[in-house]
């Protein structure tokens, strides 16, 4: 007997997902659908605006990842321009969008993700001196000191929590799967995590500042133009940059003392689902195409990103390199060519009849609605089309983006520096590599970048420091707006927090006539395509077990671990042949 | 922070940048004798969590003298005279009876984001300990089906009394189908309206759950728009800006908390406190603006001299907000501040009118007729241009003349 389950809405990201799956007898997922049920229509409003206004607009895709939209969209017309920004407007671009990836990380992984491991109820009956020495041994694997290892501090946490929960009101943590069978931690180490979760609030505020010193604040910086950078005077003040820096280093702190081994406690404890005693790339490919639990497509993607030399766009040495692993195979990598990116719309609320890159890319919606049934449940009409996202496609495979992409991508080619994290993350929690290749993988995969972000950005600040103090002051690149603007176009193609990120841009006569983002989340939420094959999402559930099918809490969890942002992944109307009302907005006022 | 905070208050009750909002003594009496009155009623009533606001100031090393520093800064920011500030203070400790329930729409998630950065009281005392946040898609630990129970007991158990908090704007083209939530499919406009029946008043954050914000944008392809243009006879409070101030969040729920009524609203029902300022008359930059400095181009001399930047298109001169004294992120910067320029973030169609890095004299927007207005009640829309050109005109003037002139449109 199967059953049908409908998860809508999924909580703890940015944006309107459902998801439904189809669960057997021994409540195994069998089938799996990801659709987006909100759409805005940015793309469109773009069209026609001046290129040098369009990285505000776009960025405003999203207010999570926010400033990486902007800063693409920017890039994408500087592609088109041919303009090679100043030295100090790449670092400081480094620095804003560095900054966002270790808050944003660590803001997912506490407070949008955490609650799917660590059973906040279970944490009240924690022994406070115990889990004092459970912080001291993960920490002990990590290499660190522990963050906290007070018994005294975690009591008062517990004491404050148990307050709180005695009142009946849980507020957000209401309602919550506590006490579900595949909440895996004891309570010591869930007292871990609630604390951790509390103090990563406050962390992130400063985090966050960081993004603000040289972006002018958090969500939505202001600093980046088409041609550079504004914030000369922060980049001149010796203070601000120290400012930036001593952030940093705080931030830095929390991440090797309690993200790391708090990823390495709940890895650990979640290890044996992680591999599902599989272990080499064979077995893995075999059968059911899964990994671990949460493994999915298995084949990955990094457009590459963080340029660490002035040669410009698409020529510089990379932080993440660029590339494409099929099927888990780390043996091999091949180049990624942006001419082999295509979107299909076969299950997308959009008109069309074949999959077109993103420069011929058209957006003319084709709503088709739900299917309302008499239990009052409005389902996905699964055989037609059910989500307003897209199904992108590279070289016509269905591809895996994000941070677990890029470490793989980055150990596939060999880099020194990514090689050097992901192995000794692994040895150090005596993991085997096949882990990476699930639920947790992707979640180690985003702890081991952070790690590696919030180390690679010291000497960044360092050179930056070291660049002014020589004098130089550069910012800006002159260019002759009338000139480049006649008929040209450009792509942004780089890495967000949640995976690769293209901008496509098409201008003429000082005008954009054409313009189409594929973001990480339209890869990862994407229905099935035009062969019926799955996106990364719905790939990833099958397989995976349910412990209580009223509590969809192992599909959040496998959902939360790519970090969904779906407002960004939806497309945007295009009207050009579809006659929609005109909707006026009244602003006149009303008392 | 304490020096910010002393900052704020200096500029919060300078002469030259207070709007003037003084009604008189009888005013303020008879509203402290209301505030005292709907406290003890507050005090009286169950509160939705039984914590002790002193323990957890001593908890996070805030000692009273500071938590009254505080108070006194936020009386001030609410545009109160000084004897409020015992009252302000015993708010902020009832702020566990204001049941907040917050929904996502055609939204970023970046006002939640804003949210997450509050500063005043620490963001998770706010989710934990003072405010009870019912309801939060972002923040939530249940999702489906439980999210949604959770909803509708919050709405139950807290009926007439919580604040709405809306986020995002609602499409109402393809009669409202561009977004639907929850397993039933309900349009967002649904929701929002099953939702504002039984709050005690709604607060719309951000851009786009005010005036339409970037959904809303020309050519608005899903006939997006603003919750005052859904839902009508219910006390609606505009916070706009792209994100909101989250200062500004927690100023309008601690009014609510001492006053029991929603703060004084301009025509766009923005609360005063925050957006009765020009940003351009509160600006760092402004000595240079009279002086007629300008940055000319991205990086050039003025710039690194933080010239004026109404010439690279600072709409500073049209908007009312008060960032310029409040600022972003515990006061670390704001978008003059690193050398760009106001967007005007927080006036209806900005996209449209103002987000662009040309100034309004530039711009080929019809000039209106009418004068130089002056304060946010008299700035009409479709005025705002008046203002573009004659700055124009001015900045040109002031340019020419190279000296320090008085401008037209400063306060006393």
């Amino acid at each position: 007997m199967s059953k049908h389950i409908v998860v809508d809405p999924i909580t703890r990201i940015e944006g309107h997902l459902r998801i439904e799956a189809v669960i057997d007898e021994n409540n195994t997922i069998v089938d799996a659908y990801s659709a987006s049920t909100m759409f805005r229509g940015i793309e469109t409003i773009l069209q026609g605006r001046d290129p040098r206004d369009c990285g505000l607009l776009a960025m405003r895709i999203c207010g999570v990842c926010t400033g990486t939209h902007y800063q693409r969209s920017i890039e994408a017309v500087e592609d088109a321009f041919k303009i090679t920004i100043p030295k100090n407007a790449r670092i400081v671009r480094n620095l804003i969008q560095g900054a966002l990836y270790v808050h944003d990380h660590l803001v997912h992984f506490y407070h949008l993700h955490a609650l799917d491991f660590v059973d906040v109820v279970s944490a009240l009956s924690a022994d406070p001196a115990k889990t004092a020495a459970e912080a001291r041994k993960w920490a002990a694997v990590a290499g660190e000191s522990p963050f906290i290892d007070g018994e005294g501090e975690f009591k008062a946490i517990q004491d404050r929590v148990a307050k709180f929960v005695k009142q009946g009101r849980l507020g957000i943590f209401g309602n919550g799967y506590w006490g579900n069978a595949h909440y895996k931690l004891t309570p010591e180490q869930n007292l871990i995590g609630v604390a951790h979760y509390l103090q990563a609030l406050e962390i992130q505020r400063d985090l966050a500042k960081m993004q603000a010193i040289f972006g002018g604040k958090n969500p939505h910086p202001q600093s980046i133009v088409v041609g550079g950078v504004t914030c000369v005077q922060d980049i001149q003040n010796p203070a601000r940059i120290a400012q930036f820096k001593s952030l940093l280093l705080a931030g830095r702190k929390f991440v090797k003392e309690a993200y790391l081994p708090d990823v390495y406690m709940a890895g650990t404890m979640y290890a044996g689902e992680a591999t599902d005693s599989k272990a080499t790339f064979t077995e893995l490919m075999a059968g059911k195409g899964v990994g671990g639990t949460g493994g999915g497509l298995l084949n990955y993607m990094s457009y590459g990103d963080f340029r660490l030399d002035d040669t410009g766009f698409y020529k510089s040495g990379l932080l993440f390199p660029s590339g494409i692993v099929y099927g888990g195979d780390i043996s091999k990598v091949a180049d990624v060519d942006q001419a082999k990116i295509a979107e299909d719309v076969t299950h997308s609320w959009y008109k069309g009849d074949k999959p077109l890159h993103p420069y011929e890319g058209q957006t003319i919606p084709e709503y088709t609605g739900l299917d309302k049934r008499e239990d009052g449940i409005a389902y996905l009409k699964t055989k037609e089309k059910y989500s307003w996202i897209k199904s992108p496609i590279y070289n016509d495979t269905r591809v895996e983006v994000g941070p677990l992409a890029r470490m793989v991508v980055g150990v596939a080619r060999k880099d020194k520096r990514i090689t050097k994290y992901v192995t000794e993350f692994l040895q150090r929690g005596n993991l085997p590599i096949a882990v990476l290749f699930s639920t947790v993988g992707r979640t180690a995969a985003r702890a081991i970048e952070t790690s590696l972000m919030s180390d690679v950005m010291i000497e960044w600040v360092d050179e930056l420091a070291a660049n002014a103090a020589a004098g130089d002051l550069k910012t800006w690149t002159d260019f002759n707006f009338d000139e480049v603007s006649m008929s040209t176009k450009g792509m942004g193609l780089a890495e967000a927090p949640r995976g690769s990120l293209g901008h496509w841009v098409s201008i003429a006569d000082g005008k954009v006539v054409n313009y189409q983002a594929v973001v990480p989340s339209t890869w990862n939420a994407a229905p099935r395509d035009y062969k019926g094959r799955m996106g990364a999402y719905e790939a990833s559930l099958i397989g995976t077990k349910v412990a209580n099918p009223e509590q969809p809490l192992e599909i959040i969890r496998t959902i939360h671990s790519f970090d969904p942002c779906i407002a960004c992944a939806v497309h945007v109307v295009d009207t050009k042949g579809k006659e929609l009302a005109v909707y006026k907005v009244d602003t006149s006022c009303s008392i | 922070m304490s020096d910010k905070i002393e900052a704020v208050k200096k500029l919060f009750t300078s002469k030259s940048s207070r709007v003037e909002t003084n009604k008189g003594d009888t005013y303020y009496q008879d509203l402290f004798a209301k505030c005292e009155a709907r406290l003890n009623e507050m005090r009286a009533q169950t509160p939705a969590n039984r914590l002790d606001f002193s323990e957890l100031l001593e908890e996070n090393g805030i000692d009273r003298r500071e938590f009254m520093k505080w108070a006194s800064a936020t009386t001030a920011m609410l545009m109160l005279p000084p004897m409020f500030t015992p009252l302000v203070a015993d708010a902020a400790v009832m702020m566990n009876r204001a049941p907040v329930i917050w929904l996502e729409l055609q939204d970023c998630a970046g006002n939640s984001e804003a949210l997450l950065r509050a500063d005043g009281p620490k963001i998770d005392e706010i989710v934990l300990d003072i405010i009870s946040l019912e309801y939060h898609e972002t923040l939530q630990a249940a999702a489906g089906f439980q999210a949604e129970k959770q909803l509708d007991e919050a709405m139950e158990t807290f009926k007439g009394k919580y604040l709405l908090f809306v986020e995002g704007s609602i499409p109402m083209g393809m009669n409202g189908q561009y977004g639907t939530i929850g397993a039933a499919g309900e349009t967002f406009h649904d929701h929002l309206m099953r939702c504002s029946e039984n709050a005690a008043a709604i607060v719309a954050v951000g851009a786009c759950a005010t005036f339409g914000g970037i959904p809303a944008a020309s050519p608005n392809p899903t006939g997006a728009v603003g919750v005052m243009n859904v839902v009508k006879n219910k006390p609606i409070i505009n916070i706009p800006a792209c994100p909101a101030n989250p200062a500004n969040m927690v100023g309008v729920i601690l009014h609510y908390l001492l006053t029991g009524q929603i703060p004084e609203l301009d025509s766009l029902l923005r609360p005063k406190f925050a957006f009765g300022y020009r940003i351009h008359d509160n600006c760092e930059r402004r000595a240079h603006f009279d002086a007629g400095e300008y940055v000319e181009e991205w990086g050039d001399k003025g710039a690194q001299n933080n010239f004026c930047l109404y010439k690279m298109g600072c709409k500073g001169p049209m908007t009312f907000n008060n960032c310029s004294i409040v600022r972003y992120n515990e006061g670390i910067n704001w978008p003059i501040g690193v050398g760009r320029g106001c967007i005007g973030c927080s006036e209806p169609d900005f996209w449209d009118k103002y987000a662009y890095e040309r100034p309004m004299a530039d711009a080929k927007i019809k000039a209106p007729t009418g004068g130089v207005e002056k304060t946010v009640d008299e700035f009409g829309l479709g005025m705002l241009t008046a203002v573009g050109i004659g700055i124009g005109i001015h900045a040109a003037a002031s340019a020419v003349a190279g000296k320090r002139e008085k401008s037209g449109e400063s306060h006393e």
